[in-house]
């Protein structure tokens, strides 16, 4: 005889949801953005970066009731304090530090996300080829992976710009050159230890080519850490820009970046007297890696729950 | 442990050699003729060109590495386009003040973290748990020049505690104590990112442990737990940390070139920087090679470290 079920005891799917045992699978991008909004400080970082990368994009916009041009000099304004005329007063030519200010993310910004698009993208090629292939081919990259993080980053950046000269590609040629080591590591671990899957067995039983399994099979399973490094990889390609601009070798004046505003305070007499120069843009590059920091935060424990301390 | 030993010695021969080459390339793709100006404008182009060939200046570019590989195996990495002195004298003597600026900063970073790590850990969720990493959130988030321009305005220009530059007074003796005193800022400030990031790796590696079975078995067995803590978890724990001291060599001493550079510490940091913005081409390959060098030998001593705490790396 049939139990008769008493619909009391079917629990509804409401129910199953709030006890987390929903039947009803998430997609897996929903399932990652609920973990992610469960992490109040990532939101947060996420929102401000979001504005900051507005207020960059639409500075022409936003500059335009200040009164002044980006490289725009007050000729008898120079250092001036702040006043009406110039909110947080001028540098050392005598251009408006407030209209700089907001115009600096858009360098410091965009450098950043495209060098780590890039390098990301081609450490992530060599780790693939390197872990997928093995043998001699994983030695023969491994090796380079080690040569080219034996020198100190910041000290082989300063060499190369100093010597390839000052324009902004030959920064982000120094960049790309000093970081792909990175992620290509990473790759390579991740595709070491998924090359044995069963999937993977599968894939190669039916025959596809190995860019196939690298790229359509493997790839997207390794996908998370790297999401994860390549959002902390901007926090830390900003501050290197910030440093390098800062010391005169990375992008130059008159095109203003926050590491470069900075300089200013080389000046003893700026650093001593006149902090509201060199302060603000110390404080937006603070405020960006700390918010891309709590993003990144976030998106590790998102992405993959297992990595959560 | 010496099959360890020799083993990972023998791997540093070509990741010098690759270093060395890289290196090499890199310096001579620049444009342009780096000794043009070592020649007056009135020199007679003929002779200039004879010069230039002495030197082999129009050698193939393998020519030319060789020589200098050879050269600099040898300890002679030429003159300085500058000033004409000896490179590596010009080296030895700012490498010691760079190593006591790394060496201390380093110091202070771990000798801090790791109770404020262990405290953290052993408190976790406590008001001083939440102070500990929301501190050293920001301190892996401030732009290390940026805190050391800031400390300079406060400690030196508005409460004139420390001095701001050098690392003496002018015309006054070297003593153990003004090195020391005008070692504290440069170093506290250089130390700050590595301390808030290894707080953050005490803490969670300390929590980790702090969740083991042996742990477990330690409290179970009614252990103090001050001996539970310091004796069997903080050990264990730490073994990872060793690893940091490799992974923060490059930091440190990317950190010298521009903490040298804002204090005006005589080292080979600010030595690298006068190379640079002097294109002191010879001077920027030794000093690029010498960094590696210690980078390598540090990387080195980290693993041997690691391989005497935990036999499970040799024998892997």
């Amino acid at each position: 005889m049939e139990p008769e079920l008493k619909p009391a005891l079917i629990p509804t799917e409401a129910e199953l949801l709030r006890e987390g045992l929903t039947a009803r699978s998430d997609t897996w991008a929903r399932a990652v953005w609920r973990r992610f909004t469960r992490n109040r400080m990532a939101v947060i970082g996420l929102g401000i970066l979001l504005l900051l990368i507005l207020i960059s994009v639409l500075a022409p916009v936003i500059t335009r009731p200040l009164g002044w041009g980006r490289d725009e000099i007050d000729i008898r304004y120079i250092r001036a304090d702040p006043s009406a005329r110039h909110p947080l007063g001028t540098d050392s030519a005598g251009r408006d530090n407030l209209v700089r200010l907001i115009y600096g993310g858009q360098v410091s910004l965009s450098l950043a996300l495209s060098t780590v698009v890039i390098y990301m993208v081609l450490g992530s090629v060599v780790g693939a080829v390197a872990g997928y292939f093995g043998k001699w081919v994983d030695n023969l990259l491994m090796r380079l992976v080690d040569i080219v993080l034996s020198f100190p980053f910041f000290i082989l950046a300063l060499t190369i710009v100093a010597i390839r000269g000052p324009q902004i590609s030959n920064l982000v040629i120094a960049l790309i050159i000093l970081s792909w080591p990175s992620p290509a590591r990473l790759i390579r671990g991740e595709f070491l230890s998924i090359r044995e899957r069963d999937y993977v067995e599968a894939a190669r039983a039916v025959g596809a080519s190995p860019l196939r399994i690298m790229f359509r099979h493997m790839l997207p399973n390794a996908l998370a850490p790297l999401i994860v490094n390549a959002t902390l990889d901007v926090a830390y390609i900003i501050l290197t820009e910030a440093a390098l601009s800062y010391l005169g070798f990375g992008v130059r004046m008159p095109i203003p970046t926050w590491g470069n505003m900075l300089s200013e305070a080389n000046n003893m007499a700026v650093l001593a007297d006149k902090p509201w120069i060199w302060v603000p843009p110390g404080l937006m590059i603070f405020l960006t890696v700390m918010c891309i920091n709590f993003l990144g935060d976030g998106l590790r424990d998102a992405l993959d729950p297992r990595l959560k301390e | 442990m010496r099959r360890y030993l020799a083993r990972r010695l023998l791997q540093v021969i070509p990741i010098l050699f690759g270093v060395s080459l890289v290196l090499f390339v890199i310096v001579h793709s620049a444009p342009g003729n780096p000794y043009a100006y070592l020649f007056g404008p009135r020199t007679d182009p003929a002779l200039k060109e004879r010069l230039m060939r002495e030197k082999g200046f129009y050698d193939p570019l393998p020519v030319q590495y060789v020589r200098w590989i050879k050269e600099t195996a040898t300890g002679h990495f030429g003159y300085s386009l500058r000033n004409g002195a000896p490179v590596l004298d010009q080296i030895m003597e700012r490498l010691p003040r760079t190593l006591l600026l790394t060496s201390t900063a380093f110091l202070i970073a771990i000798l801090l973290a790791i109770p404020i790590g262990v405290i953290s850990a052993t408190r976790q969720y406590s008001l001083v748990d939440y102070l500990v990493t929301s501190f050293s959130f920001m301190g892996i988030s401030l732009p290390s020049f940026f805190a050391a321009l800031v400390a300079i305005y406060l400690f030196a220009v508005t409460w004139r505690i420390f001095p701001s530059n050098g690392m003496i007074e002018a015309g006054q003796p070297h003593t153990f104590w003004t090195v020391l005193y005008h070692l504290i800022l440069p170093a506290f400030t250089l130390g700050l990112r590595d301390l808030a990031a290894y707080s953050r790796y005490t803490r969670s590696s300390m929590l980790e442990v702090l969740r083991q079975d042996y742990v477990r078995t330690a409290r179970s067995k009614g252990l103090a737990e001050r001996t539970v803590v310091y004796k069997h978890a903080l050990r264990n724990s730490l073994i990872p940390v060793i690893t940091l001291f490799g992974f923060s060599l490059p930091g440190l001493f990317g950190g010298a070139i521009i903490f040298e550079t804002i204090f005006a510490w005589p080292g080979m940091g600010l030595l690298s920087f006068e190379a640079v913005g002097n294109r002191d081409y010879p001077m920027l390959m030794a000093v690029n090679l010498f960094f590696a060098f210690l980078v390598i030998t540090g990387n080195l001593v980290a693993d041997i470290l690691y391989a005497v705490v935990d036999p499970r790396i040799r024998y892997a």
